[in-house]
């Protein structure tokens, strides 16, 4: 029960969860919603660990994941941008076929085969500075380095480049995007393969970094939800996602420290003598995903979280009246 | 009253549509239409709702695909798949429906789509060249300011700073005016005159026919997608004549109100409070009465709290403090479906969202408040044949022009739209009927219609609080008159006097008035 390790291992597993809140950020910046993160994570997961188990290298594990999770992200972008269907039907049967093809294909995985893994590094002098160097800089995967570079990055991006301000438009205002001449069907597909690109990564990030190996759908064990409530609860905003990431994370840790010691802050810990608090505990986060999202649907709450206008709606040019 | 500059032949036409033709499903939009455009003119395009005015330029500006027929810009003749193609030849549009994105700053709504900056935003640099294209031409605007927090007018601006921002020469203005101020307008017209002395073209969509008469140099009619009058020029037209040419009949613009003696209260308010969706203070202590067999017109500059009251008496907002007695039965923060039960008939500003299902059919928003008794709901089900038969009879009565009662109202034109509004709140012998903007947007065919229906109630017995920023409507439909500023009621006005409304619009109690008045005098 080292804080210093929650928070390190917290940081870890949070990165996971930071992909994927990245990549539906960036789909449903565009207005595009996205429940199939778990689907496309299972399926980066899979293709992660068995690219790599049969060409040695985990980088090249890694960018199959990530073409996988963009590839099976554009069934969606078809059915929702190019049909006009609803988003979120289609999103929850992504994540069936995602986890279908996932499972089908990773039948003959051997559980948790010993495969060369994306190193872990330290960095020198950051390592040293106290408290902040062993939790962020000390023995940390280098995706978990790509993941402090990708959020400034993300942040910058979007709120302060050109193409990131028609990505704002098309989510807030498609048809006055579309009268301006931003194409909002190429926009919408594009951004949604984005999407796919960080869920499969997020995907490759369990399988070849955090919890190494592959263990059907208990690799990704509903963390794609998670990070569904957390694009919510980030308000569509990159910095909040890292902090609401990084914070799971270490949650997901406390919960599996707090059931060891016998005893706790003095007293008889009751988490190790009753395994079902145990039980609910492992529970909390995904009771956090319903309510934010049951709150997400609520539509004062929408406009108050400042959700995209145009969220969840398919665009048609021409209709009146919307 | 205006400047018209004589019409000369052989001048440079920059727009040429010919023979366009556009077909909607079950609506002809555009059948056969001419349209040219000269440069530096400024040349009105008048027609009743759904006479395909939009239509004809959202095919202009690449927008829709015309079934056929062909434009020629400058001399080329041109073919726009998307509307970036028609921005590309100096063609911009202001729409109808604002086009912007309400998050994003003004500096950002106006460099959307464009290719320079580059790839980093560099905000502030823009936002300077911005000020100074609107200072040039007298649209002054802070671009750093979010478009949600600007005013309809302002918003307005940045729509036209748009276009001209993209260099454009032919500018198409759908409606702007249907939702200025008396004062923004005049100085609307000065800019649209600065545009068109520095060689700019101008398409010019009002149902406003004085102010057609005002500005514009050239008049194209078109009624039921077919152009009634090319071009022609307004010099010795009347306001009667135009509409004449749109309608298609003579329209009666003076109002007969026949006197009525108002019987009891049927809406009372009592001290009423409420917040606004920001959660600001919008009603502060608000008592009116309406009357049996009268109108009463709510006077105001737009968002003083209109809206709230209009929402808080028809049990669509809660009231903070006060009571709201309806016909005698007190009924504060109860559900709408009592205040209904109450005989309260709601005719709301948004139209599109609140008046309406877009997307449901004619026949379905004409039972939304009659869905749950007999005849349309006799017991667990619904009468499918009532509900035609319904939809049947109000279509007739109300004259309402659909291709069928199963087409969707998000496809009927704005007047259409009111009319069902209408037909249903009325159908149901409304005691008291809260009247919000009911003609804003409406042609003149239409608005009498619409004027004639509410008197019609009065006479049958109906109180009527009428909501409207157009003063001329208020003084002709109402018996007696409120202004409110700023939330509070600042008297009541039975004599039309205009100025005094004014002095209360700008937030001058009536008190405050009459005791100025009285030192004049004495
Ligand atoms: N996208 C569409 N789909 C189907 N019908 C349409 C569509 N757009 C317009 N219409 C129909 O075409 C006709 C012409 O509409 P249009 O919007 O051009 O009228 P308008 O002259 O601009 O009217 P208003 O004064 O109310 O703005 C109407 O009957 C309308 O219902
Ligand atoms: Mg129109």
């Amino acid at each position: 029960m080292d804080p210093i390790i929650i928070l390190q291992a917290g940081v870890a597993t949070g990165t996971v969860l930071l992909f994927a809140t990245l990549g539906g950020i960036f789909s449903e910046r565009a207005g595009v919603m996205q429940l199939g993160l778990e689907g496309m994570m299972l399926l980066g997961a899979m293709t992660a660990f068995s690219v790599t188990v049969s060409t040695g290298n985990p980088w090249l594990g890694l960018l199959a994941a990530m073409l996988a999770g963009g590839l099976l992200s554009q069934i969606h972008a078809f059915i929702t941008i190019t049909l006009h269907a609803d988003q979120v039907v289609s999103g929850l049967s992504l994540t069936f076929v995602g986890t279908g093809i996932a499972l089908v294909f990773g039948e003959t995985l051997s559980k948790a085969g010993v495969i060369s893994l994306i190193p872990k590094i330290s960095v020198p002098v950051l390592t040293n500075i106290p408290v902040v160097g062993p939790i962020f800089f000390t023995n940390q995967s280098v995706l978990v380095y790509i993941g402090y570079a990708l959020v400034p990055l993300a942040w910058y991006y979007i709120y302060h480049t050109r193409p990131g301000m028609h990505l704002r438009a098309v989510g807030e205002q498609p048809s006055a995007a579309d009268s301006l001449g931003i194409n909002v069907f190429r926009t919408r597909y594009f951004y949604v393969f984005v999407c796919g690109l960080f869920s499969g990564l997020a995907g490759a990030t369990i399988s070849l970094a955090i919890s190494p190996g592959w263990f059907s759908e208990l690799t990704t064990a509903g963390q794609g939800w998670i990070a569904i409530g957390l694009v919510i609860f980030s308000q569509w905003d990159p910095v909040r996602a890292m902090v609401g990431s990084y914070t799971f994370g270490a949650l997901r840790r406390l919960v599996l420290d707090i059931q060891g010691p016998t005893m706790l802050l003095g007293m008889r810990n009751p988490f190790y003598y009753n395994p079902y608090l145990g039980i609910f505990l492992t529970m909390l986060p995904y009771a956090f995903t319903i309510f934010v999202l049951v709150l997400g649907s609520y539509s004062a709450a929408k406009k108050r979280l400042g959700a995209p206008a145009a969220l969840g709606i398919p665009y048609v040019r021409g209709e009146r009246g919307l | 009253m205006s400047d018209h500059r004589p019409v000369h032949e052989n001048v440079e036409e920059v727009v040429q549509m010919l023979g366009i033709t556009k077909q909607f499903p079950g609506v002809l939009a555009n059948d056969n239409v001419d349209f040219t455009l000269r440069k530096g003119e400024i040349h009105a395009l008048l027609g009743e709702n759904g006479a395909g005015k939009s239509t004809l330029m959202n095919i202009l500006t690449g927008l829709y695909k015309q079934d056929s027929g062909t434009i020629t810009i400058n001399g080329v003749r041109r073919s726009f798949a998307s509307p970036s193609q028609a921005i590309a030849v100096g063609i911009g549009m202001v729409h109808q429906h604002f086009m912007l994105v309400p998050t994003q700053t003004v500096t950002e709504n106006v460099l959307l789509g464009l290719d320079k900056p580059g790839f980093h935003l560099n905000l502030s640099k823009y936002d300077k060249a911005i000020q100074n294209l609107g200072e040039q031409m007298g649209l002054p605007i802070d671009p750093a300011n979010k478009v949600w927090q600007l005013s309809v007018g302002e918003q307005q601006r940045v729509e036209l700073i748009k276009v001209l921002y993209r260099g454009a020469e032919i500018l198409i203005l759908d409606e702007p005016t249907a939702v200025l101020a008396p004062v923004e307008i005049e100085s609307f017209f000065a800019t649209l005159r600065r545009m068109t002395a520095l060689g700019k073209s101008i398409v010019f969509i009002s149902h406003k026919l004085n102010e057609v008469l005002q500005i514009a140099d050239r008049v194209t009619v078109m009624r039921r997608g077919k152009v009634t009058a090319a071009g022609v020029s307004p010099a010795g037209m009347t306001v009667r004549d135009l509409a004449k040419l749109m309608v298609g009949r003579e329209v009666a613009f003076d109002i007969h109100k026949p006197p009525l003696t108002p019987g009891e209260i049927v809406l009372d308010t009592d001290g009423v409070e409420c917040i606004n969706d920001k959660g600001l203070p919008a009603l502060r202590g608000v008592n009116i009465q309406v009357r049996k067999n009268e109108i009463v017109g709510l006077a105001g500059v737009a968002g003083n709290g209109q809206r709230e009251l209009a929402e808080v008496i028809t049990g669509l907002r809660k009231c903070a403090k006060g009571k709201i007695i309806l016909a005698g039965d007190e009924v504060t923060n109860q559900d709408p479906r009592s205040f209904i039960n109450h005989g309260i008939s709601h005719i709301p500003e948004d139209r599109h969202h609140v008046g309406s299902a877009p997307n449901l059919s004619l026949a379905d928003n004409l039972i939304m408040k009659s869905y749950s008794h007999s005849p349309i709901a006799p017991g667990w089900t619904i009468n499918n044949k009532a509900v035609d038969k319904n939809a049947t009879d109000l279509r007739q009565e109300y004259d309402i022009a659909s291709p069928t009662i199963k087409t969707p109202v998000r496809l009927l034109s704005g007047g259409n739209l009111q009319k069902v509004i209408l037909a249903r709140e009325i159908s149901g012998q409304p005691a008291v009927m809260v009247a919000m903007q009911p003609t804003r947007g409406l042609d003149v065919g239409a608005i009498e219609g619409v004027q004639k229906l509410l008197l019609k109630q009065r006479e049958a017995g109906a109180g009527i609080l009428l909501v409207s920023e157009e003063l001329e409507e208020l003084l002709a439909l109402s018996d007696r008159i409120y202004v409110i500023y700023d939330g509070k009621i600042m008297g009541e006005v039975f004599d039309n006097d205009v100025e005094k409304i004014g002095l209360m619009m700008t937030g001058t109690p009536l008190e405050k008035i009459n005791e100025m008045r009285g030192v004049e005098n004495a």
